[in-house]
């Protein structure tokens, strides 16, 4: 199985470099694509059942020797991430297909591109790497966001582009200055040499800043709200569910290879955690459209996270894991839901709609489920991911981010129920009647994906035993490196 | 010495142009940026320490090269990068009539 490690990365981009050359032939595209993401899914779902007890599967490739190579290591955590990335990037697909935009040409190659850039950033093992799978991830979303090629789409894609390359020349400092402190740029080599070393921890602190920045923890939140809601409403979608969790990926990572977890900076880590949270919640309050609304609540969620990076112990990850895999799904289902109700009623500000409810009765019903499960009402993934990190921050003595975290949540269902009775209840204030809806424009495939996402969520939320299981074994690697430090270096010493 | 020196000032002329409000002299600020990430990767491996990574000139031992091949990774990132956004600076030529971001005003948010 661990010879399998590259395909989640080698697949997609052979299938983009076939959906290039055959662009013109219109089936081809669409076909290729799906088929790279549905044999992306099955092999995710074969890493997690791999990995369910804690295996780390590594590959040196090019078959160099243990520290030399650039390795890859599949963990618990690593596949988890696969399977929910592979799933978002599936049903934001069939939401392009329903909604046309995947005529768009290179479409198809520039969301294989960035779900192989996304599968790389998950599945490296080597610093320098990462970095390079974050800039392919990066440039396919550059020219995702920017497609559409309006004032609207410069405007977002400068502030997005410009941040993000800020981002990135931080990380790449961060590299140089870690190389030449530690001598290495394998993660594994790292878990055994940087914690503790002052030079090491300075690079890693430049890392966690440009993470940082790609994960929109405040005060560096500001080029999410301005760019995601002007990209099309699929592409914001898949979106909302990858991009700032790859951030967040990379932080847990780094944190656990590089500071062991040192709980010097885990209060530090809090404090942020929890001005995310406040900052991002009151910001949705004010905001004036469903997207808008929704992205602010990408950066209070990012908070969550980061309070289980924050409280740390094998409890507090995974709280943080469970956290974001139940974010992805109901933050991807809730976009989809807000791109649905753009198509279908032509805007998604909030004082020119209503009445959606009546018209699009199961699409409200998903917008409800993924709304609730969002605020953390039982018996949704939501409630039972809050529980875990509510436990966890009580079982450090952690009570003021305990305290904030539920007081976010009672706003999150404020905002929530703004876009519900604004968008959903009600009539619309041009007095559309309901037989004007165009009946054609209702097509199961731009309601299906949000509903299915929803319905994942409940499942997550019914089947939480399990899904708390999958996470705790997922922390309990990032707590003791030892078996990914491991499996990467072959028990080399 | 000289190495660290190269990379401040690198990276004050970086910060400065990335500061300015036109998109093209963000964009030429990043490629300062950029240069000063590159100069500190290479120097990582020890440029001071060490002889040129030539075989038989001098008695130093050669540089490291992997620094050396990082730095040529990122500076191929860094073209594609910047030409990408000078592409969407040409791009706010046409539907926003200049390379001022900030003061486009629409109702889109």
């Amino acid at each position: 199985m661990s010879a399998a490690a590259p395909l989640p990365i080698a697949l997609p981009i052979l299938a983009a470099g076939g959906a290039i050359v055959l662009r013109h032939r219109i089936p081809w595209p669409r076909a290729l694509g799906l088929s790279a993401i549905a044999f992306h899914l099955g092999l995710a779902i074969a890493f997690v059942f791999a990995t369910r007890t804690g295996e780390v599967l590594a590959v040196q490739v090019g078959d160099w020797p243990a520290p030399f190579a650039i390795a890859l290591a599949v963990d618990p955590f690593s596949a988890l991430m696969l399977l929910v990335a592979s799933m978002m990037v599936a049903t934001c697909t069939i939401f392009a297909i329903a909604t046309g935009e995947d005529h768009r040409p290179f479409f198809y190659p520039l969301v294989l591109v960035l779900l192989a850039g996304v599968s790389g950033a998950f599945i490296t093992a080597d610093l320098f790497n990462l970095f390079v799978f974050f800039e392919v991830m990066l440039i396919a979303s550059y020219v995702l966001l920017t497609m559409r090629g309006g004032a609207s789409q410069v405007v977002g894609g400068t502030v997005y582009v410009t941040t993000n390359l800020l981002a990135s020349t931080i990380f790449l400092l961060g590299t140089g200055v870690m190389y030449g402190v530690t001598g290495t740029v394998n993660m594994a080599e790292l878990a055994r040499v940087a914690p503790g070393s002052p030079g090491a921890i300075f690079a890693g602190a430049l890392l966690l800043v440009s993470f940082g920045i790609k994960a929109s923890l405040v005060p560096v939140h500001g080029w999410l709200p301005s760019s995601y809601p002007r990209a099309t409403p699929a592409v914001a979608a898949l979106f909302s569910g990858l991009l700032t969790k790859v951030g967040v990926y990379a932080l847990f990572r780094i944190y656990s290879v590089v500071f062991d977890g040192a709980p010097q900076f885990r209060t530090a880590l809090l404090v942020i955690a929890a001005a995310t949270m406040l900052a991002g919640v009151f910001a949705a309050m004010g905001a004036e459209s469903m997207r808008l609304i929704l992205s602010f609540h990408i950066v209070s969620q990012v908070g969550y996270m980061i309070m289980g990076l924050g409280l740390f112990g094998v409890l507090g990850l995974a709280g943080g894991i469970f956290y974001i895999l139940h974010h992805i799904v109901v933050k991807t289902s809730l976009f989809l839901a807000a791109g649905a109700v753009e198509v279908h009623e032509g805007t998604g500000v909030l004082n020119r709609l209503g009445g959606a409810a009546r018209r699009h009765p199961l699409l409200a019903a998903g917008f409800a489920f993924s709304a609730f499960s969002l605020a953390g009402l039982p018996p949704f993934s939501g409630f039972f991911a809050k529980l875990v990190l509510v436990r966890a921050a009580f079982s450090s003595g952690s009570y003021a981010i305990a305290g904030i975290s539920i007081l976010v949540s009672f706003f999150t269902l404020l905002s929530m129920l703004k876009i519900w009775n604004a968008a959903f209840w009600g009539d619309r204030p041009d007095g559309r009647a309901d037989s004007e809806t165009d009946a054609a424009s209702r097509r199961a495939g731009i309601v299906a994906p949000g509903v299915l996402l929803a319905v994942v969520s409940v499942v997550m939320g019914l089947f939480a035993q399990q899904m708390f299981e999958l996470s705790r074994t997922a922390a309990a690697v990032l707590v003791d490196t030892t078996p990914y430090v491991d499996a990467i270096l072959g028990g080399a010493p | 010495m000289t190495g660290a020196l190269v990379v401040g000032v690198l990276v004050a002329a970086g910060v400065y142009l990335v500061l300015q409000r036109g998109i093209v002299r963000v964009a030429l600020g990043f490629v300062l940026l950029g240069h000063a990430a590159n100069v500190l990767l290479v120097l990582s491996g020890g440029a001071g320490r060490r002889g040129v990574p030539l075989a038989d000139v001098g008695n130093a031992p050669p540089a490291d090269p992997l620094p050396q091949a990082f730095a040529l990774t990122a500076i191929v990132i860094g073209l594609g990068m910047t030409a990408f956004l000078l592409a969407v600076a040409y791009r706010g030529r046409d539907v926003i009539g200049g390379d001022d971001v900030e003061s486009h005003e629409d109702g889109s948010t």
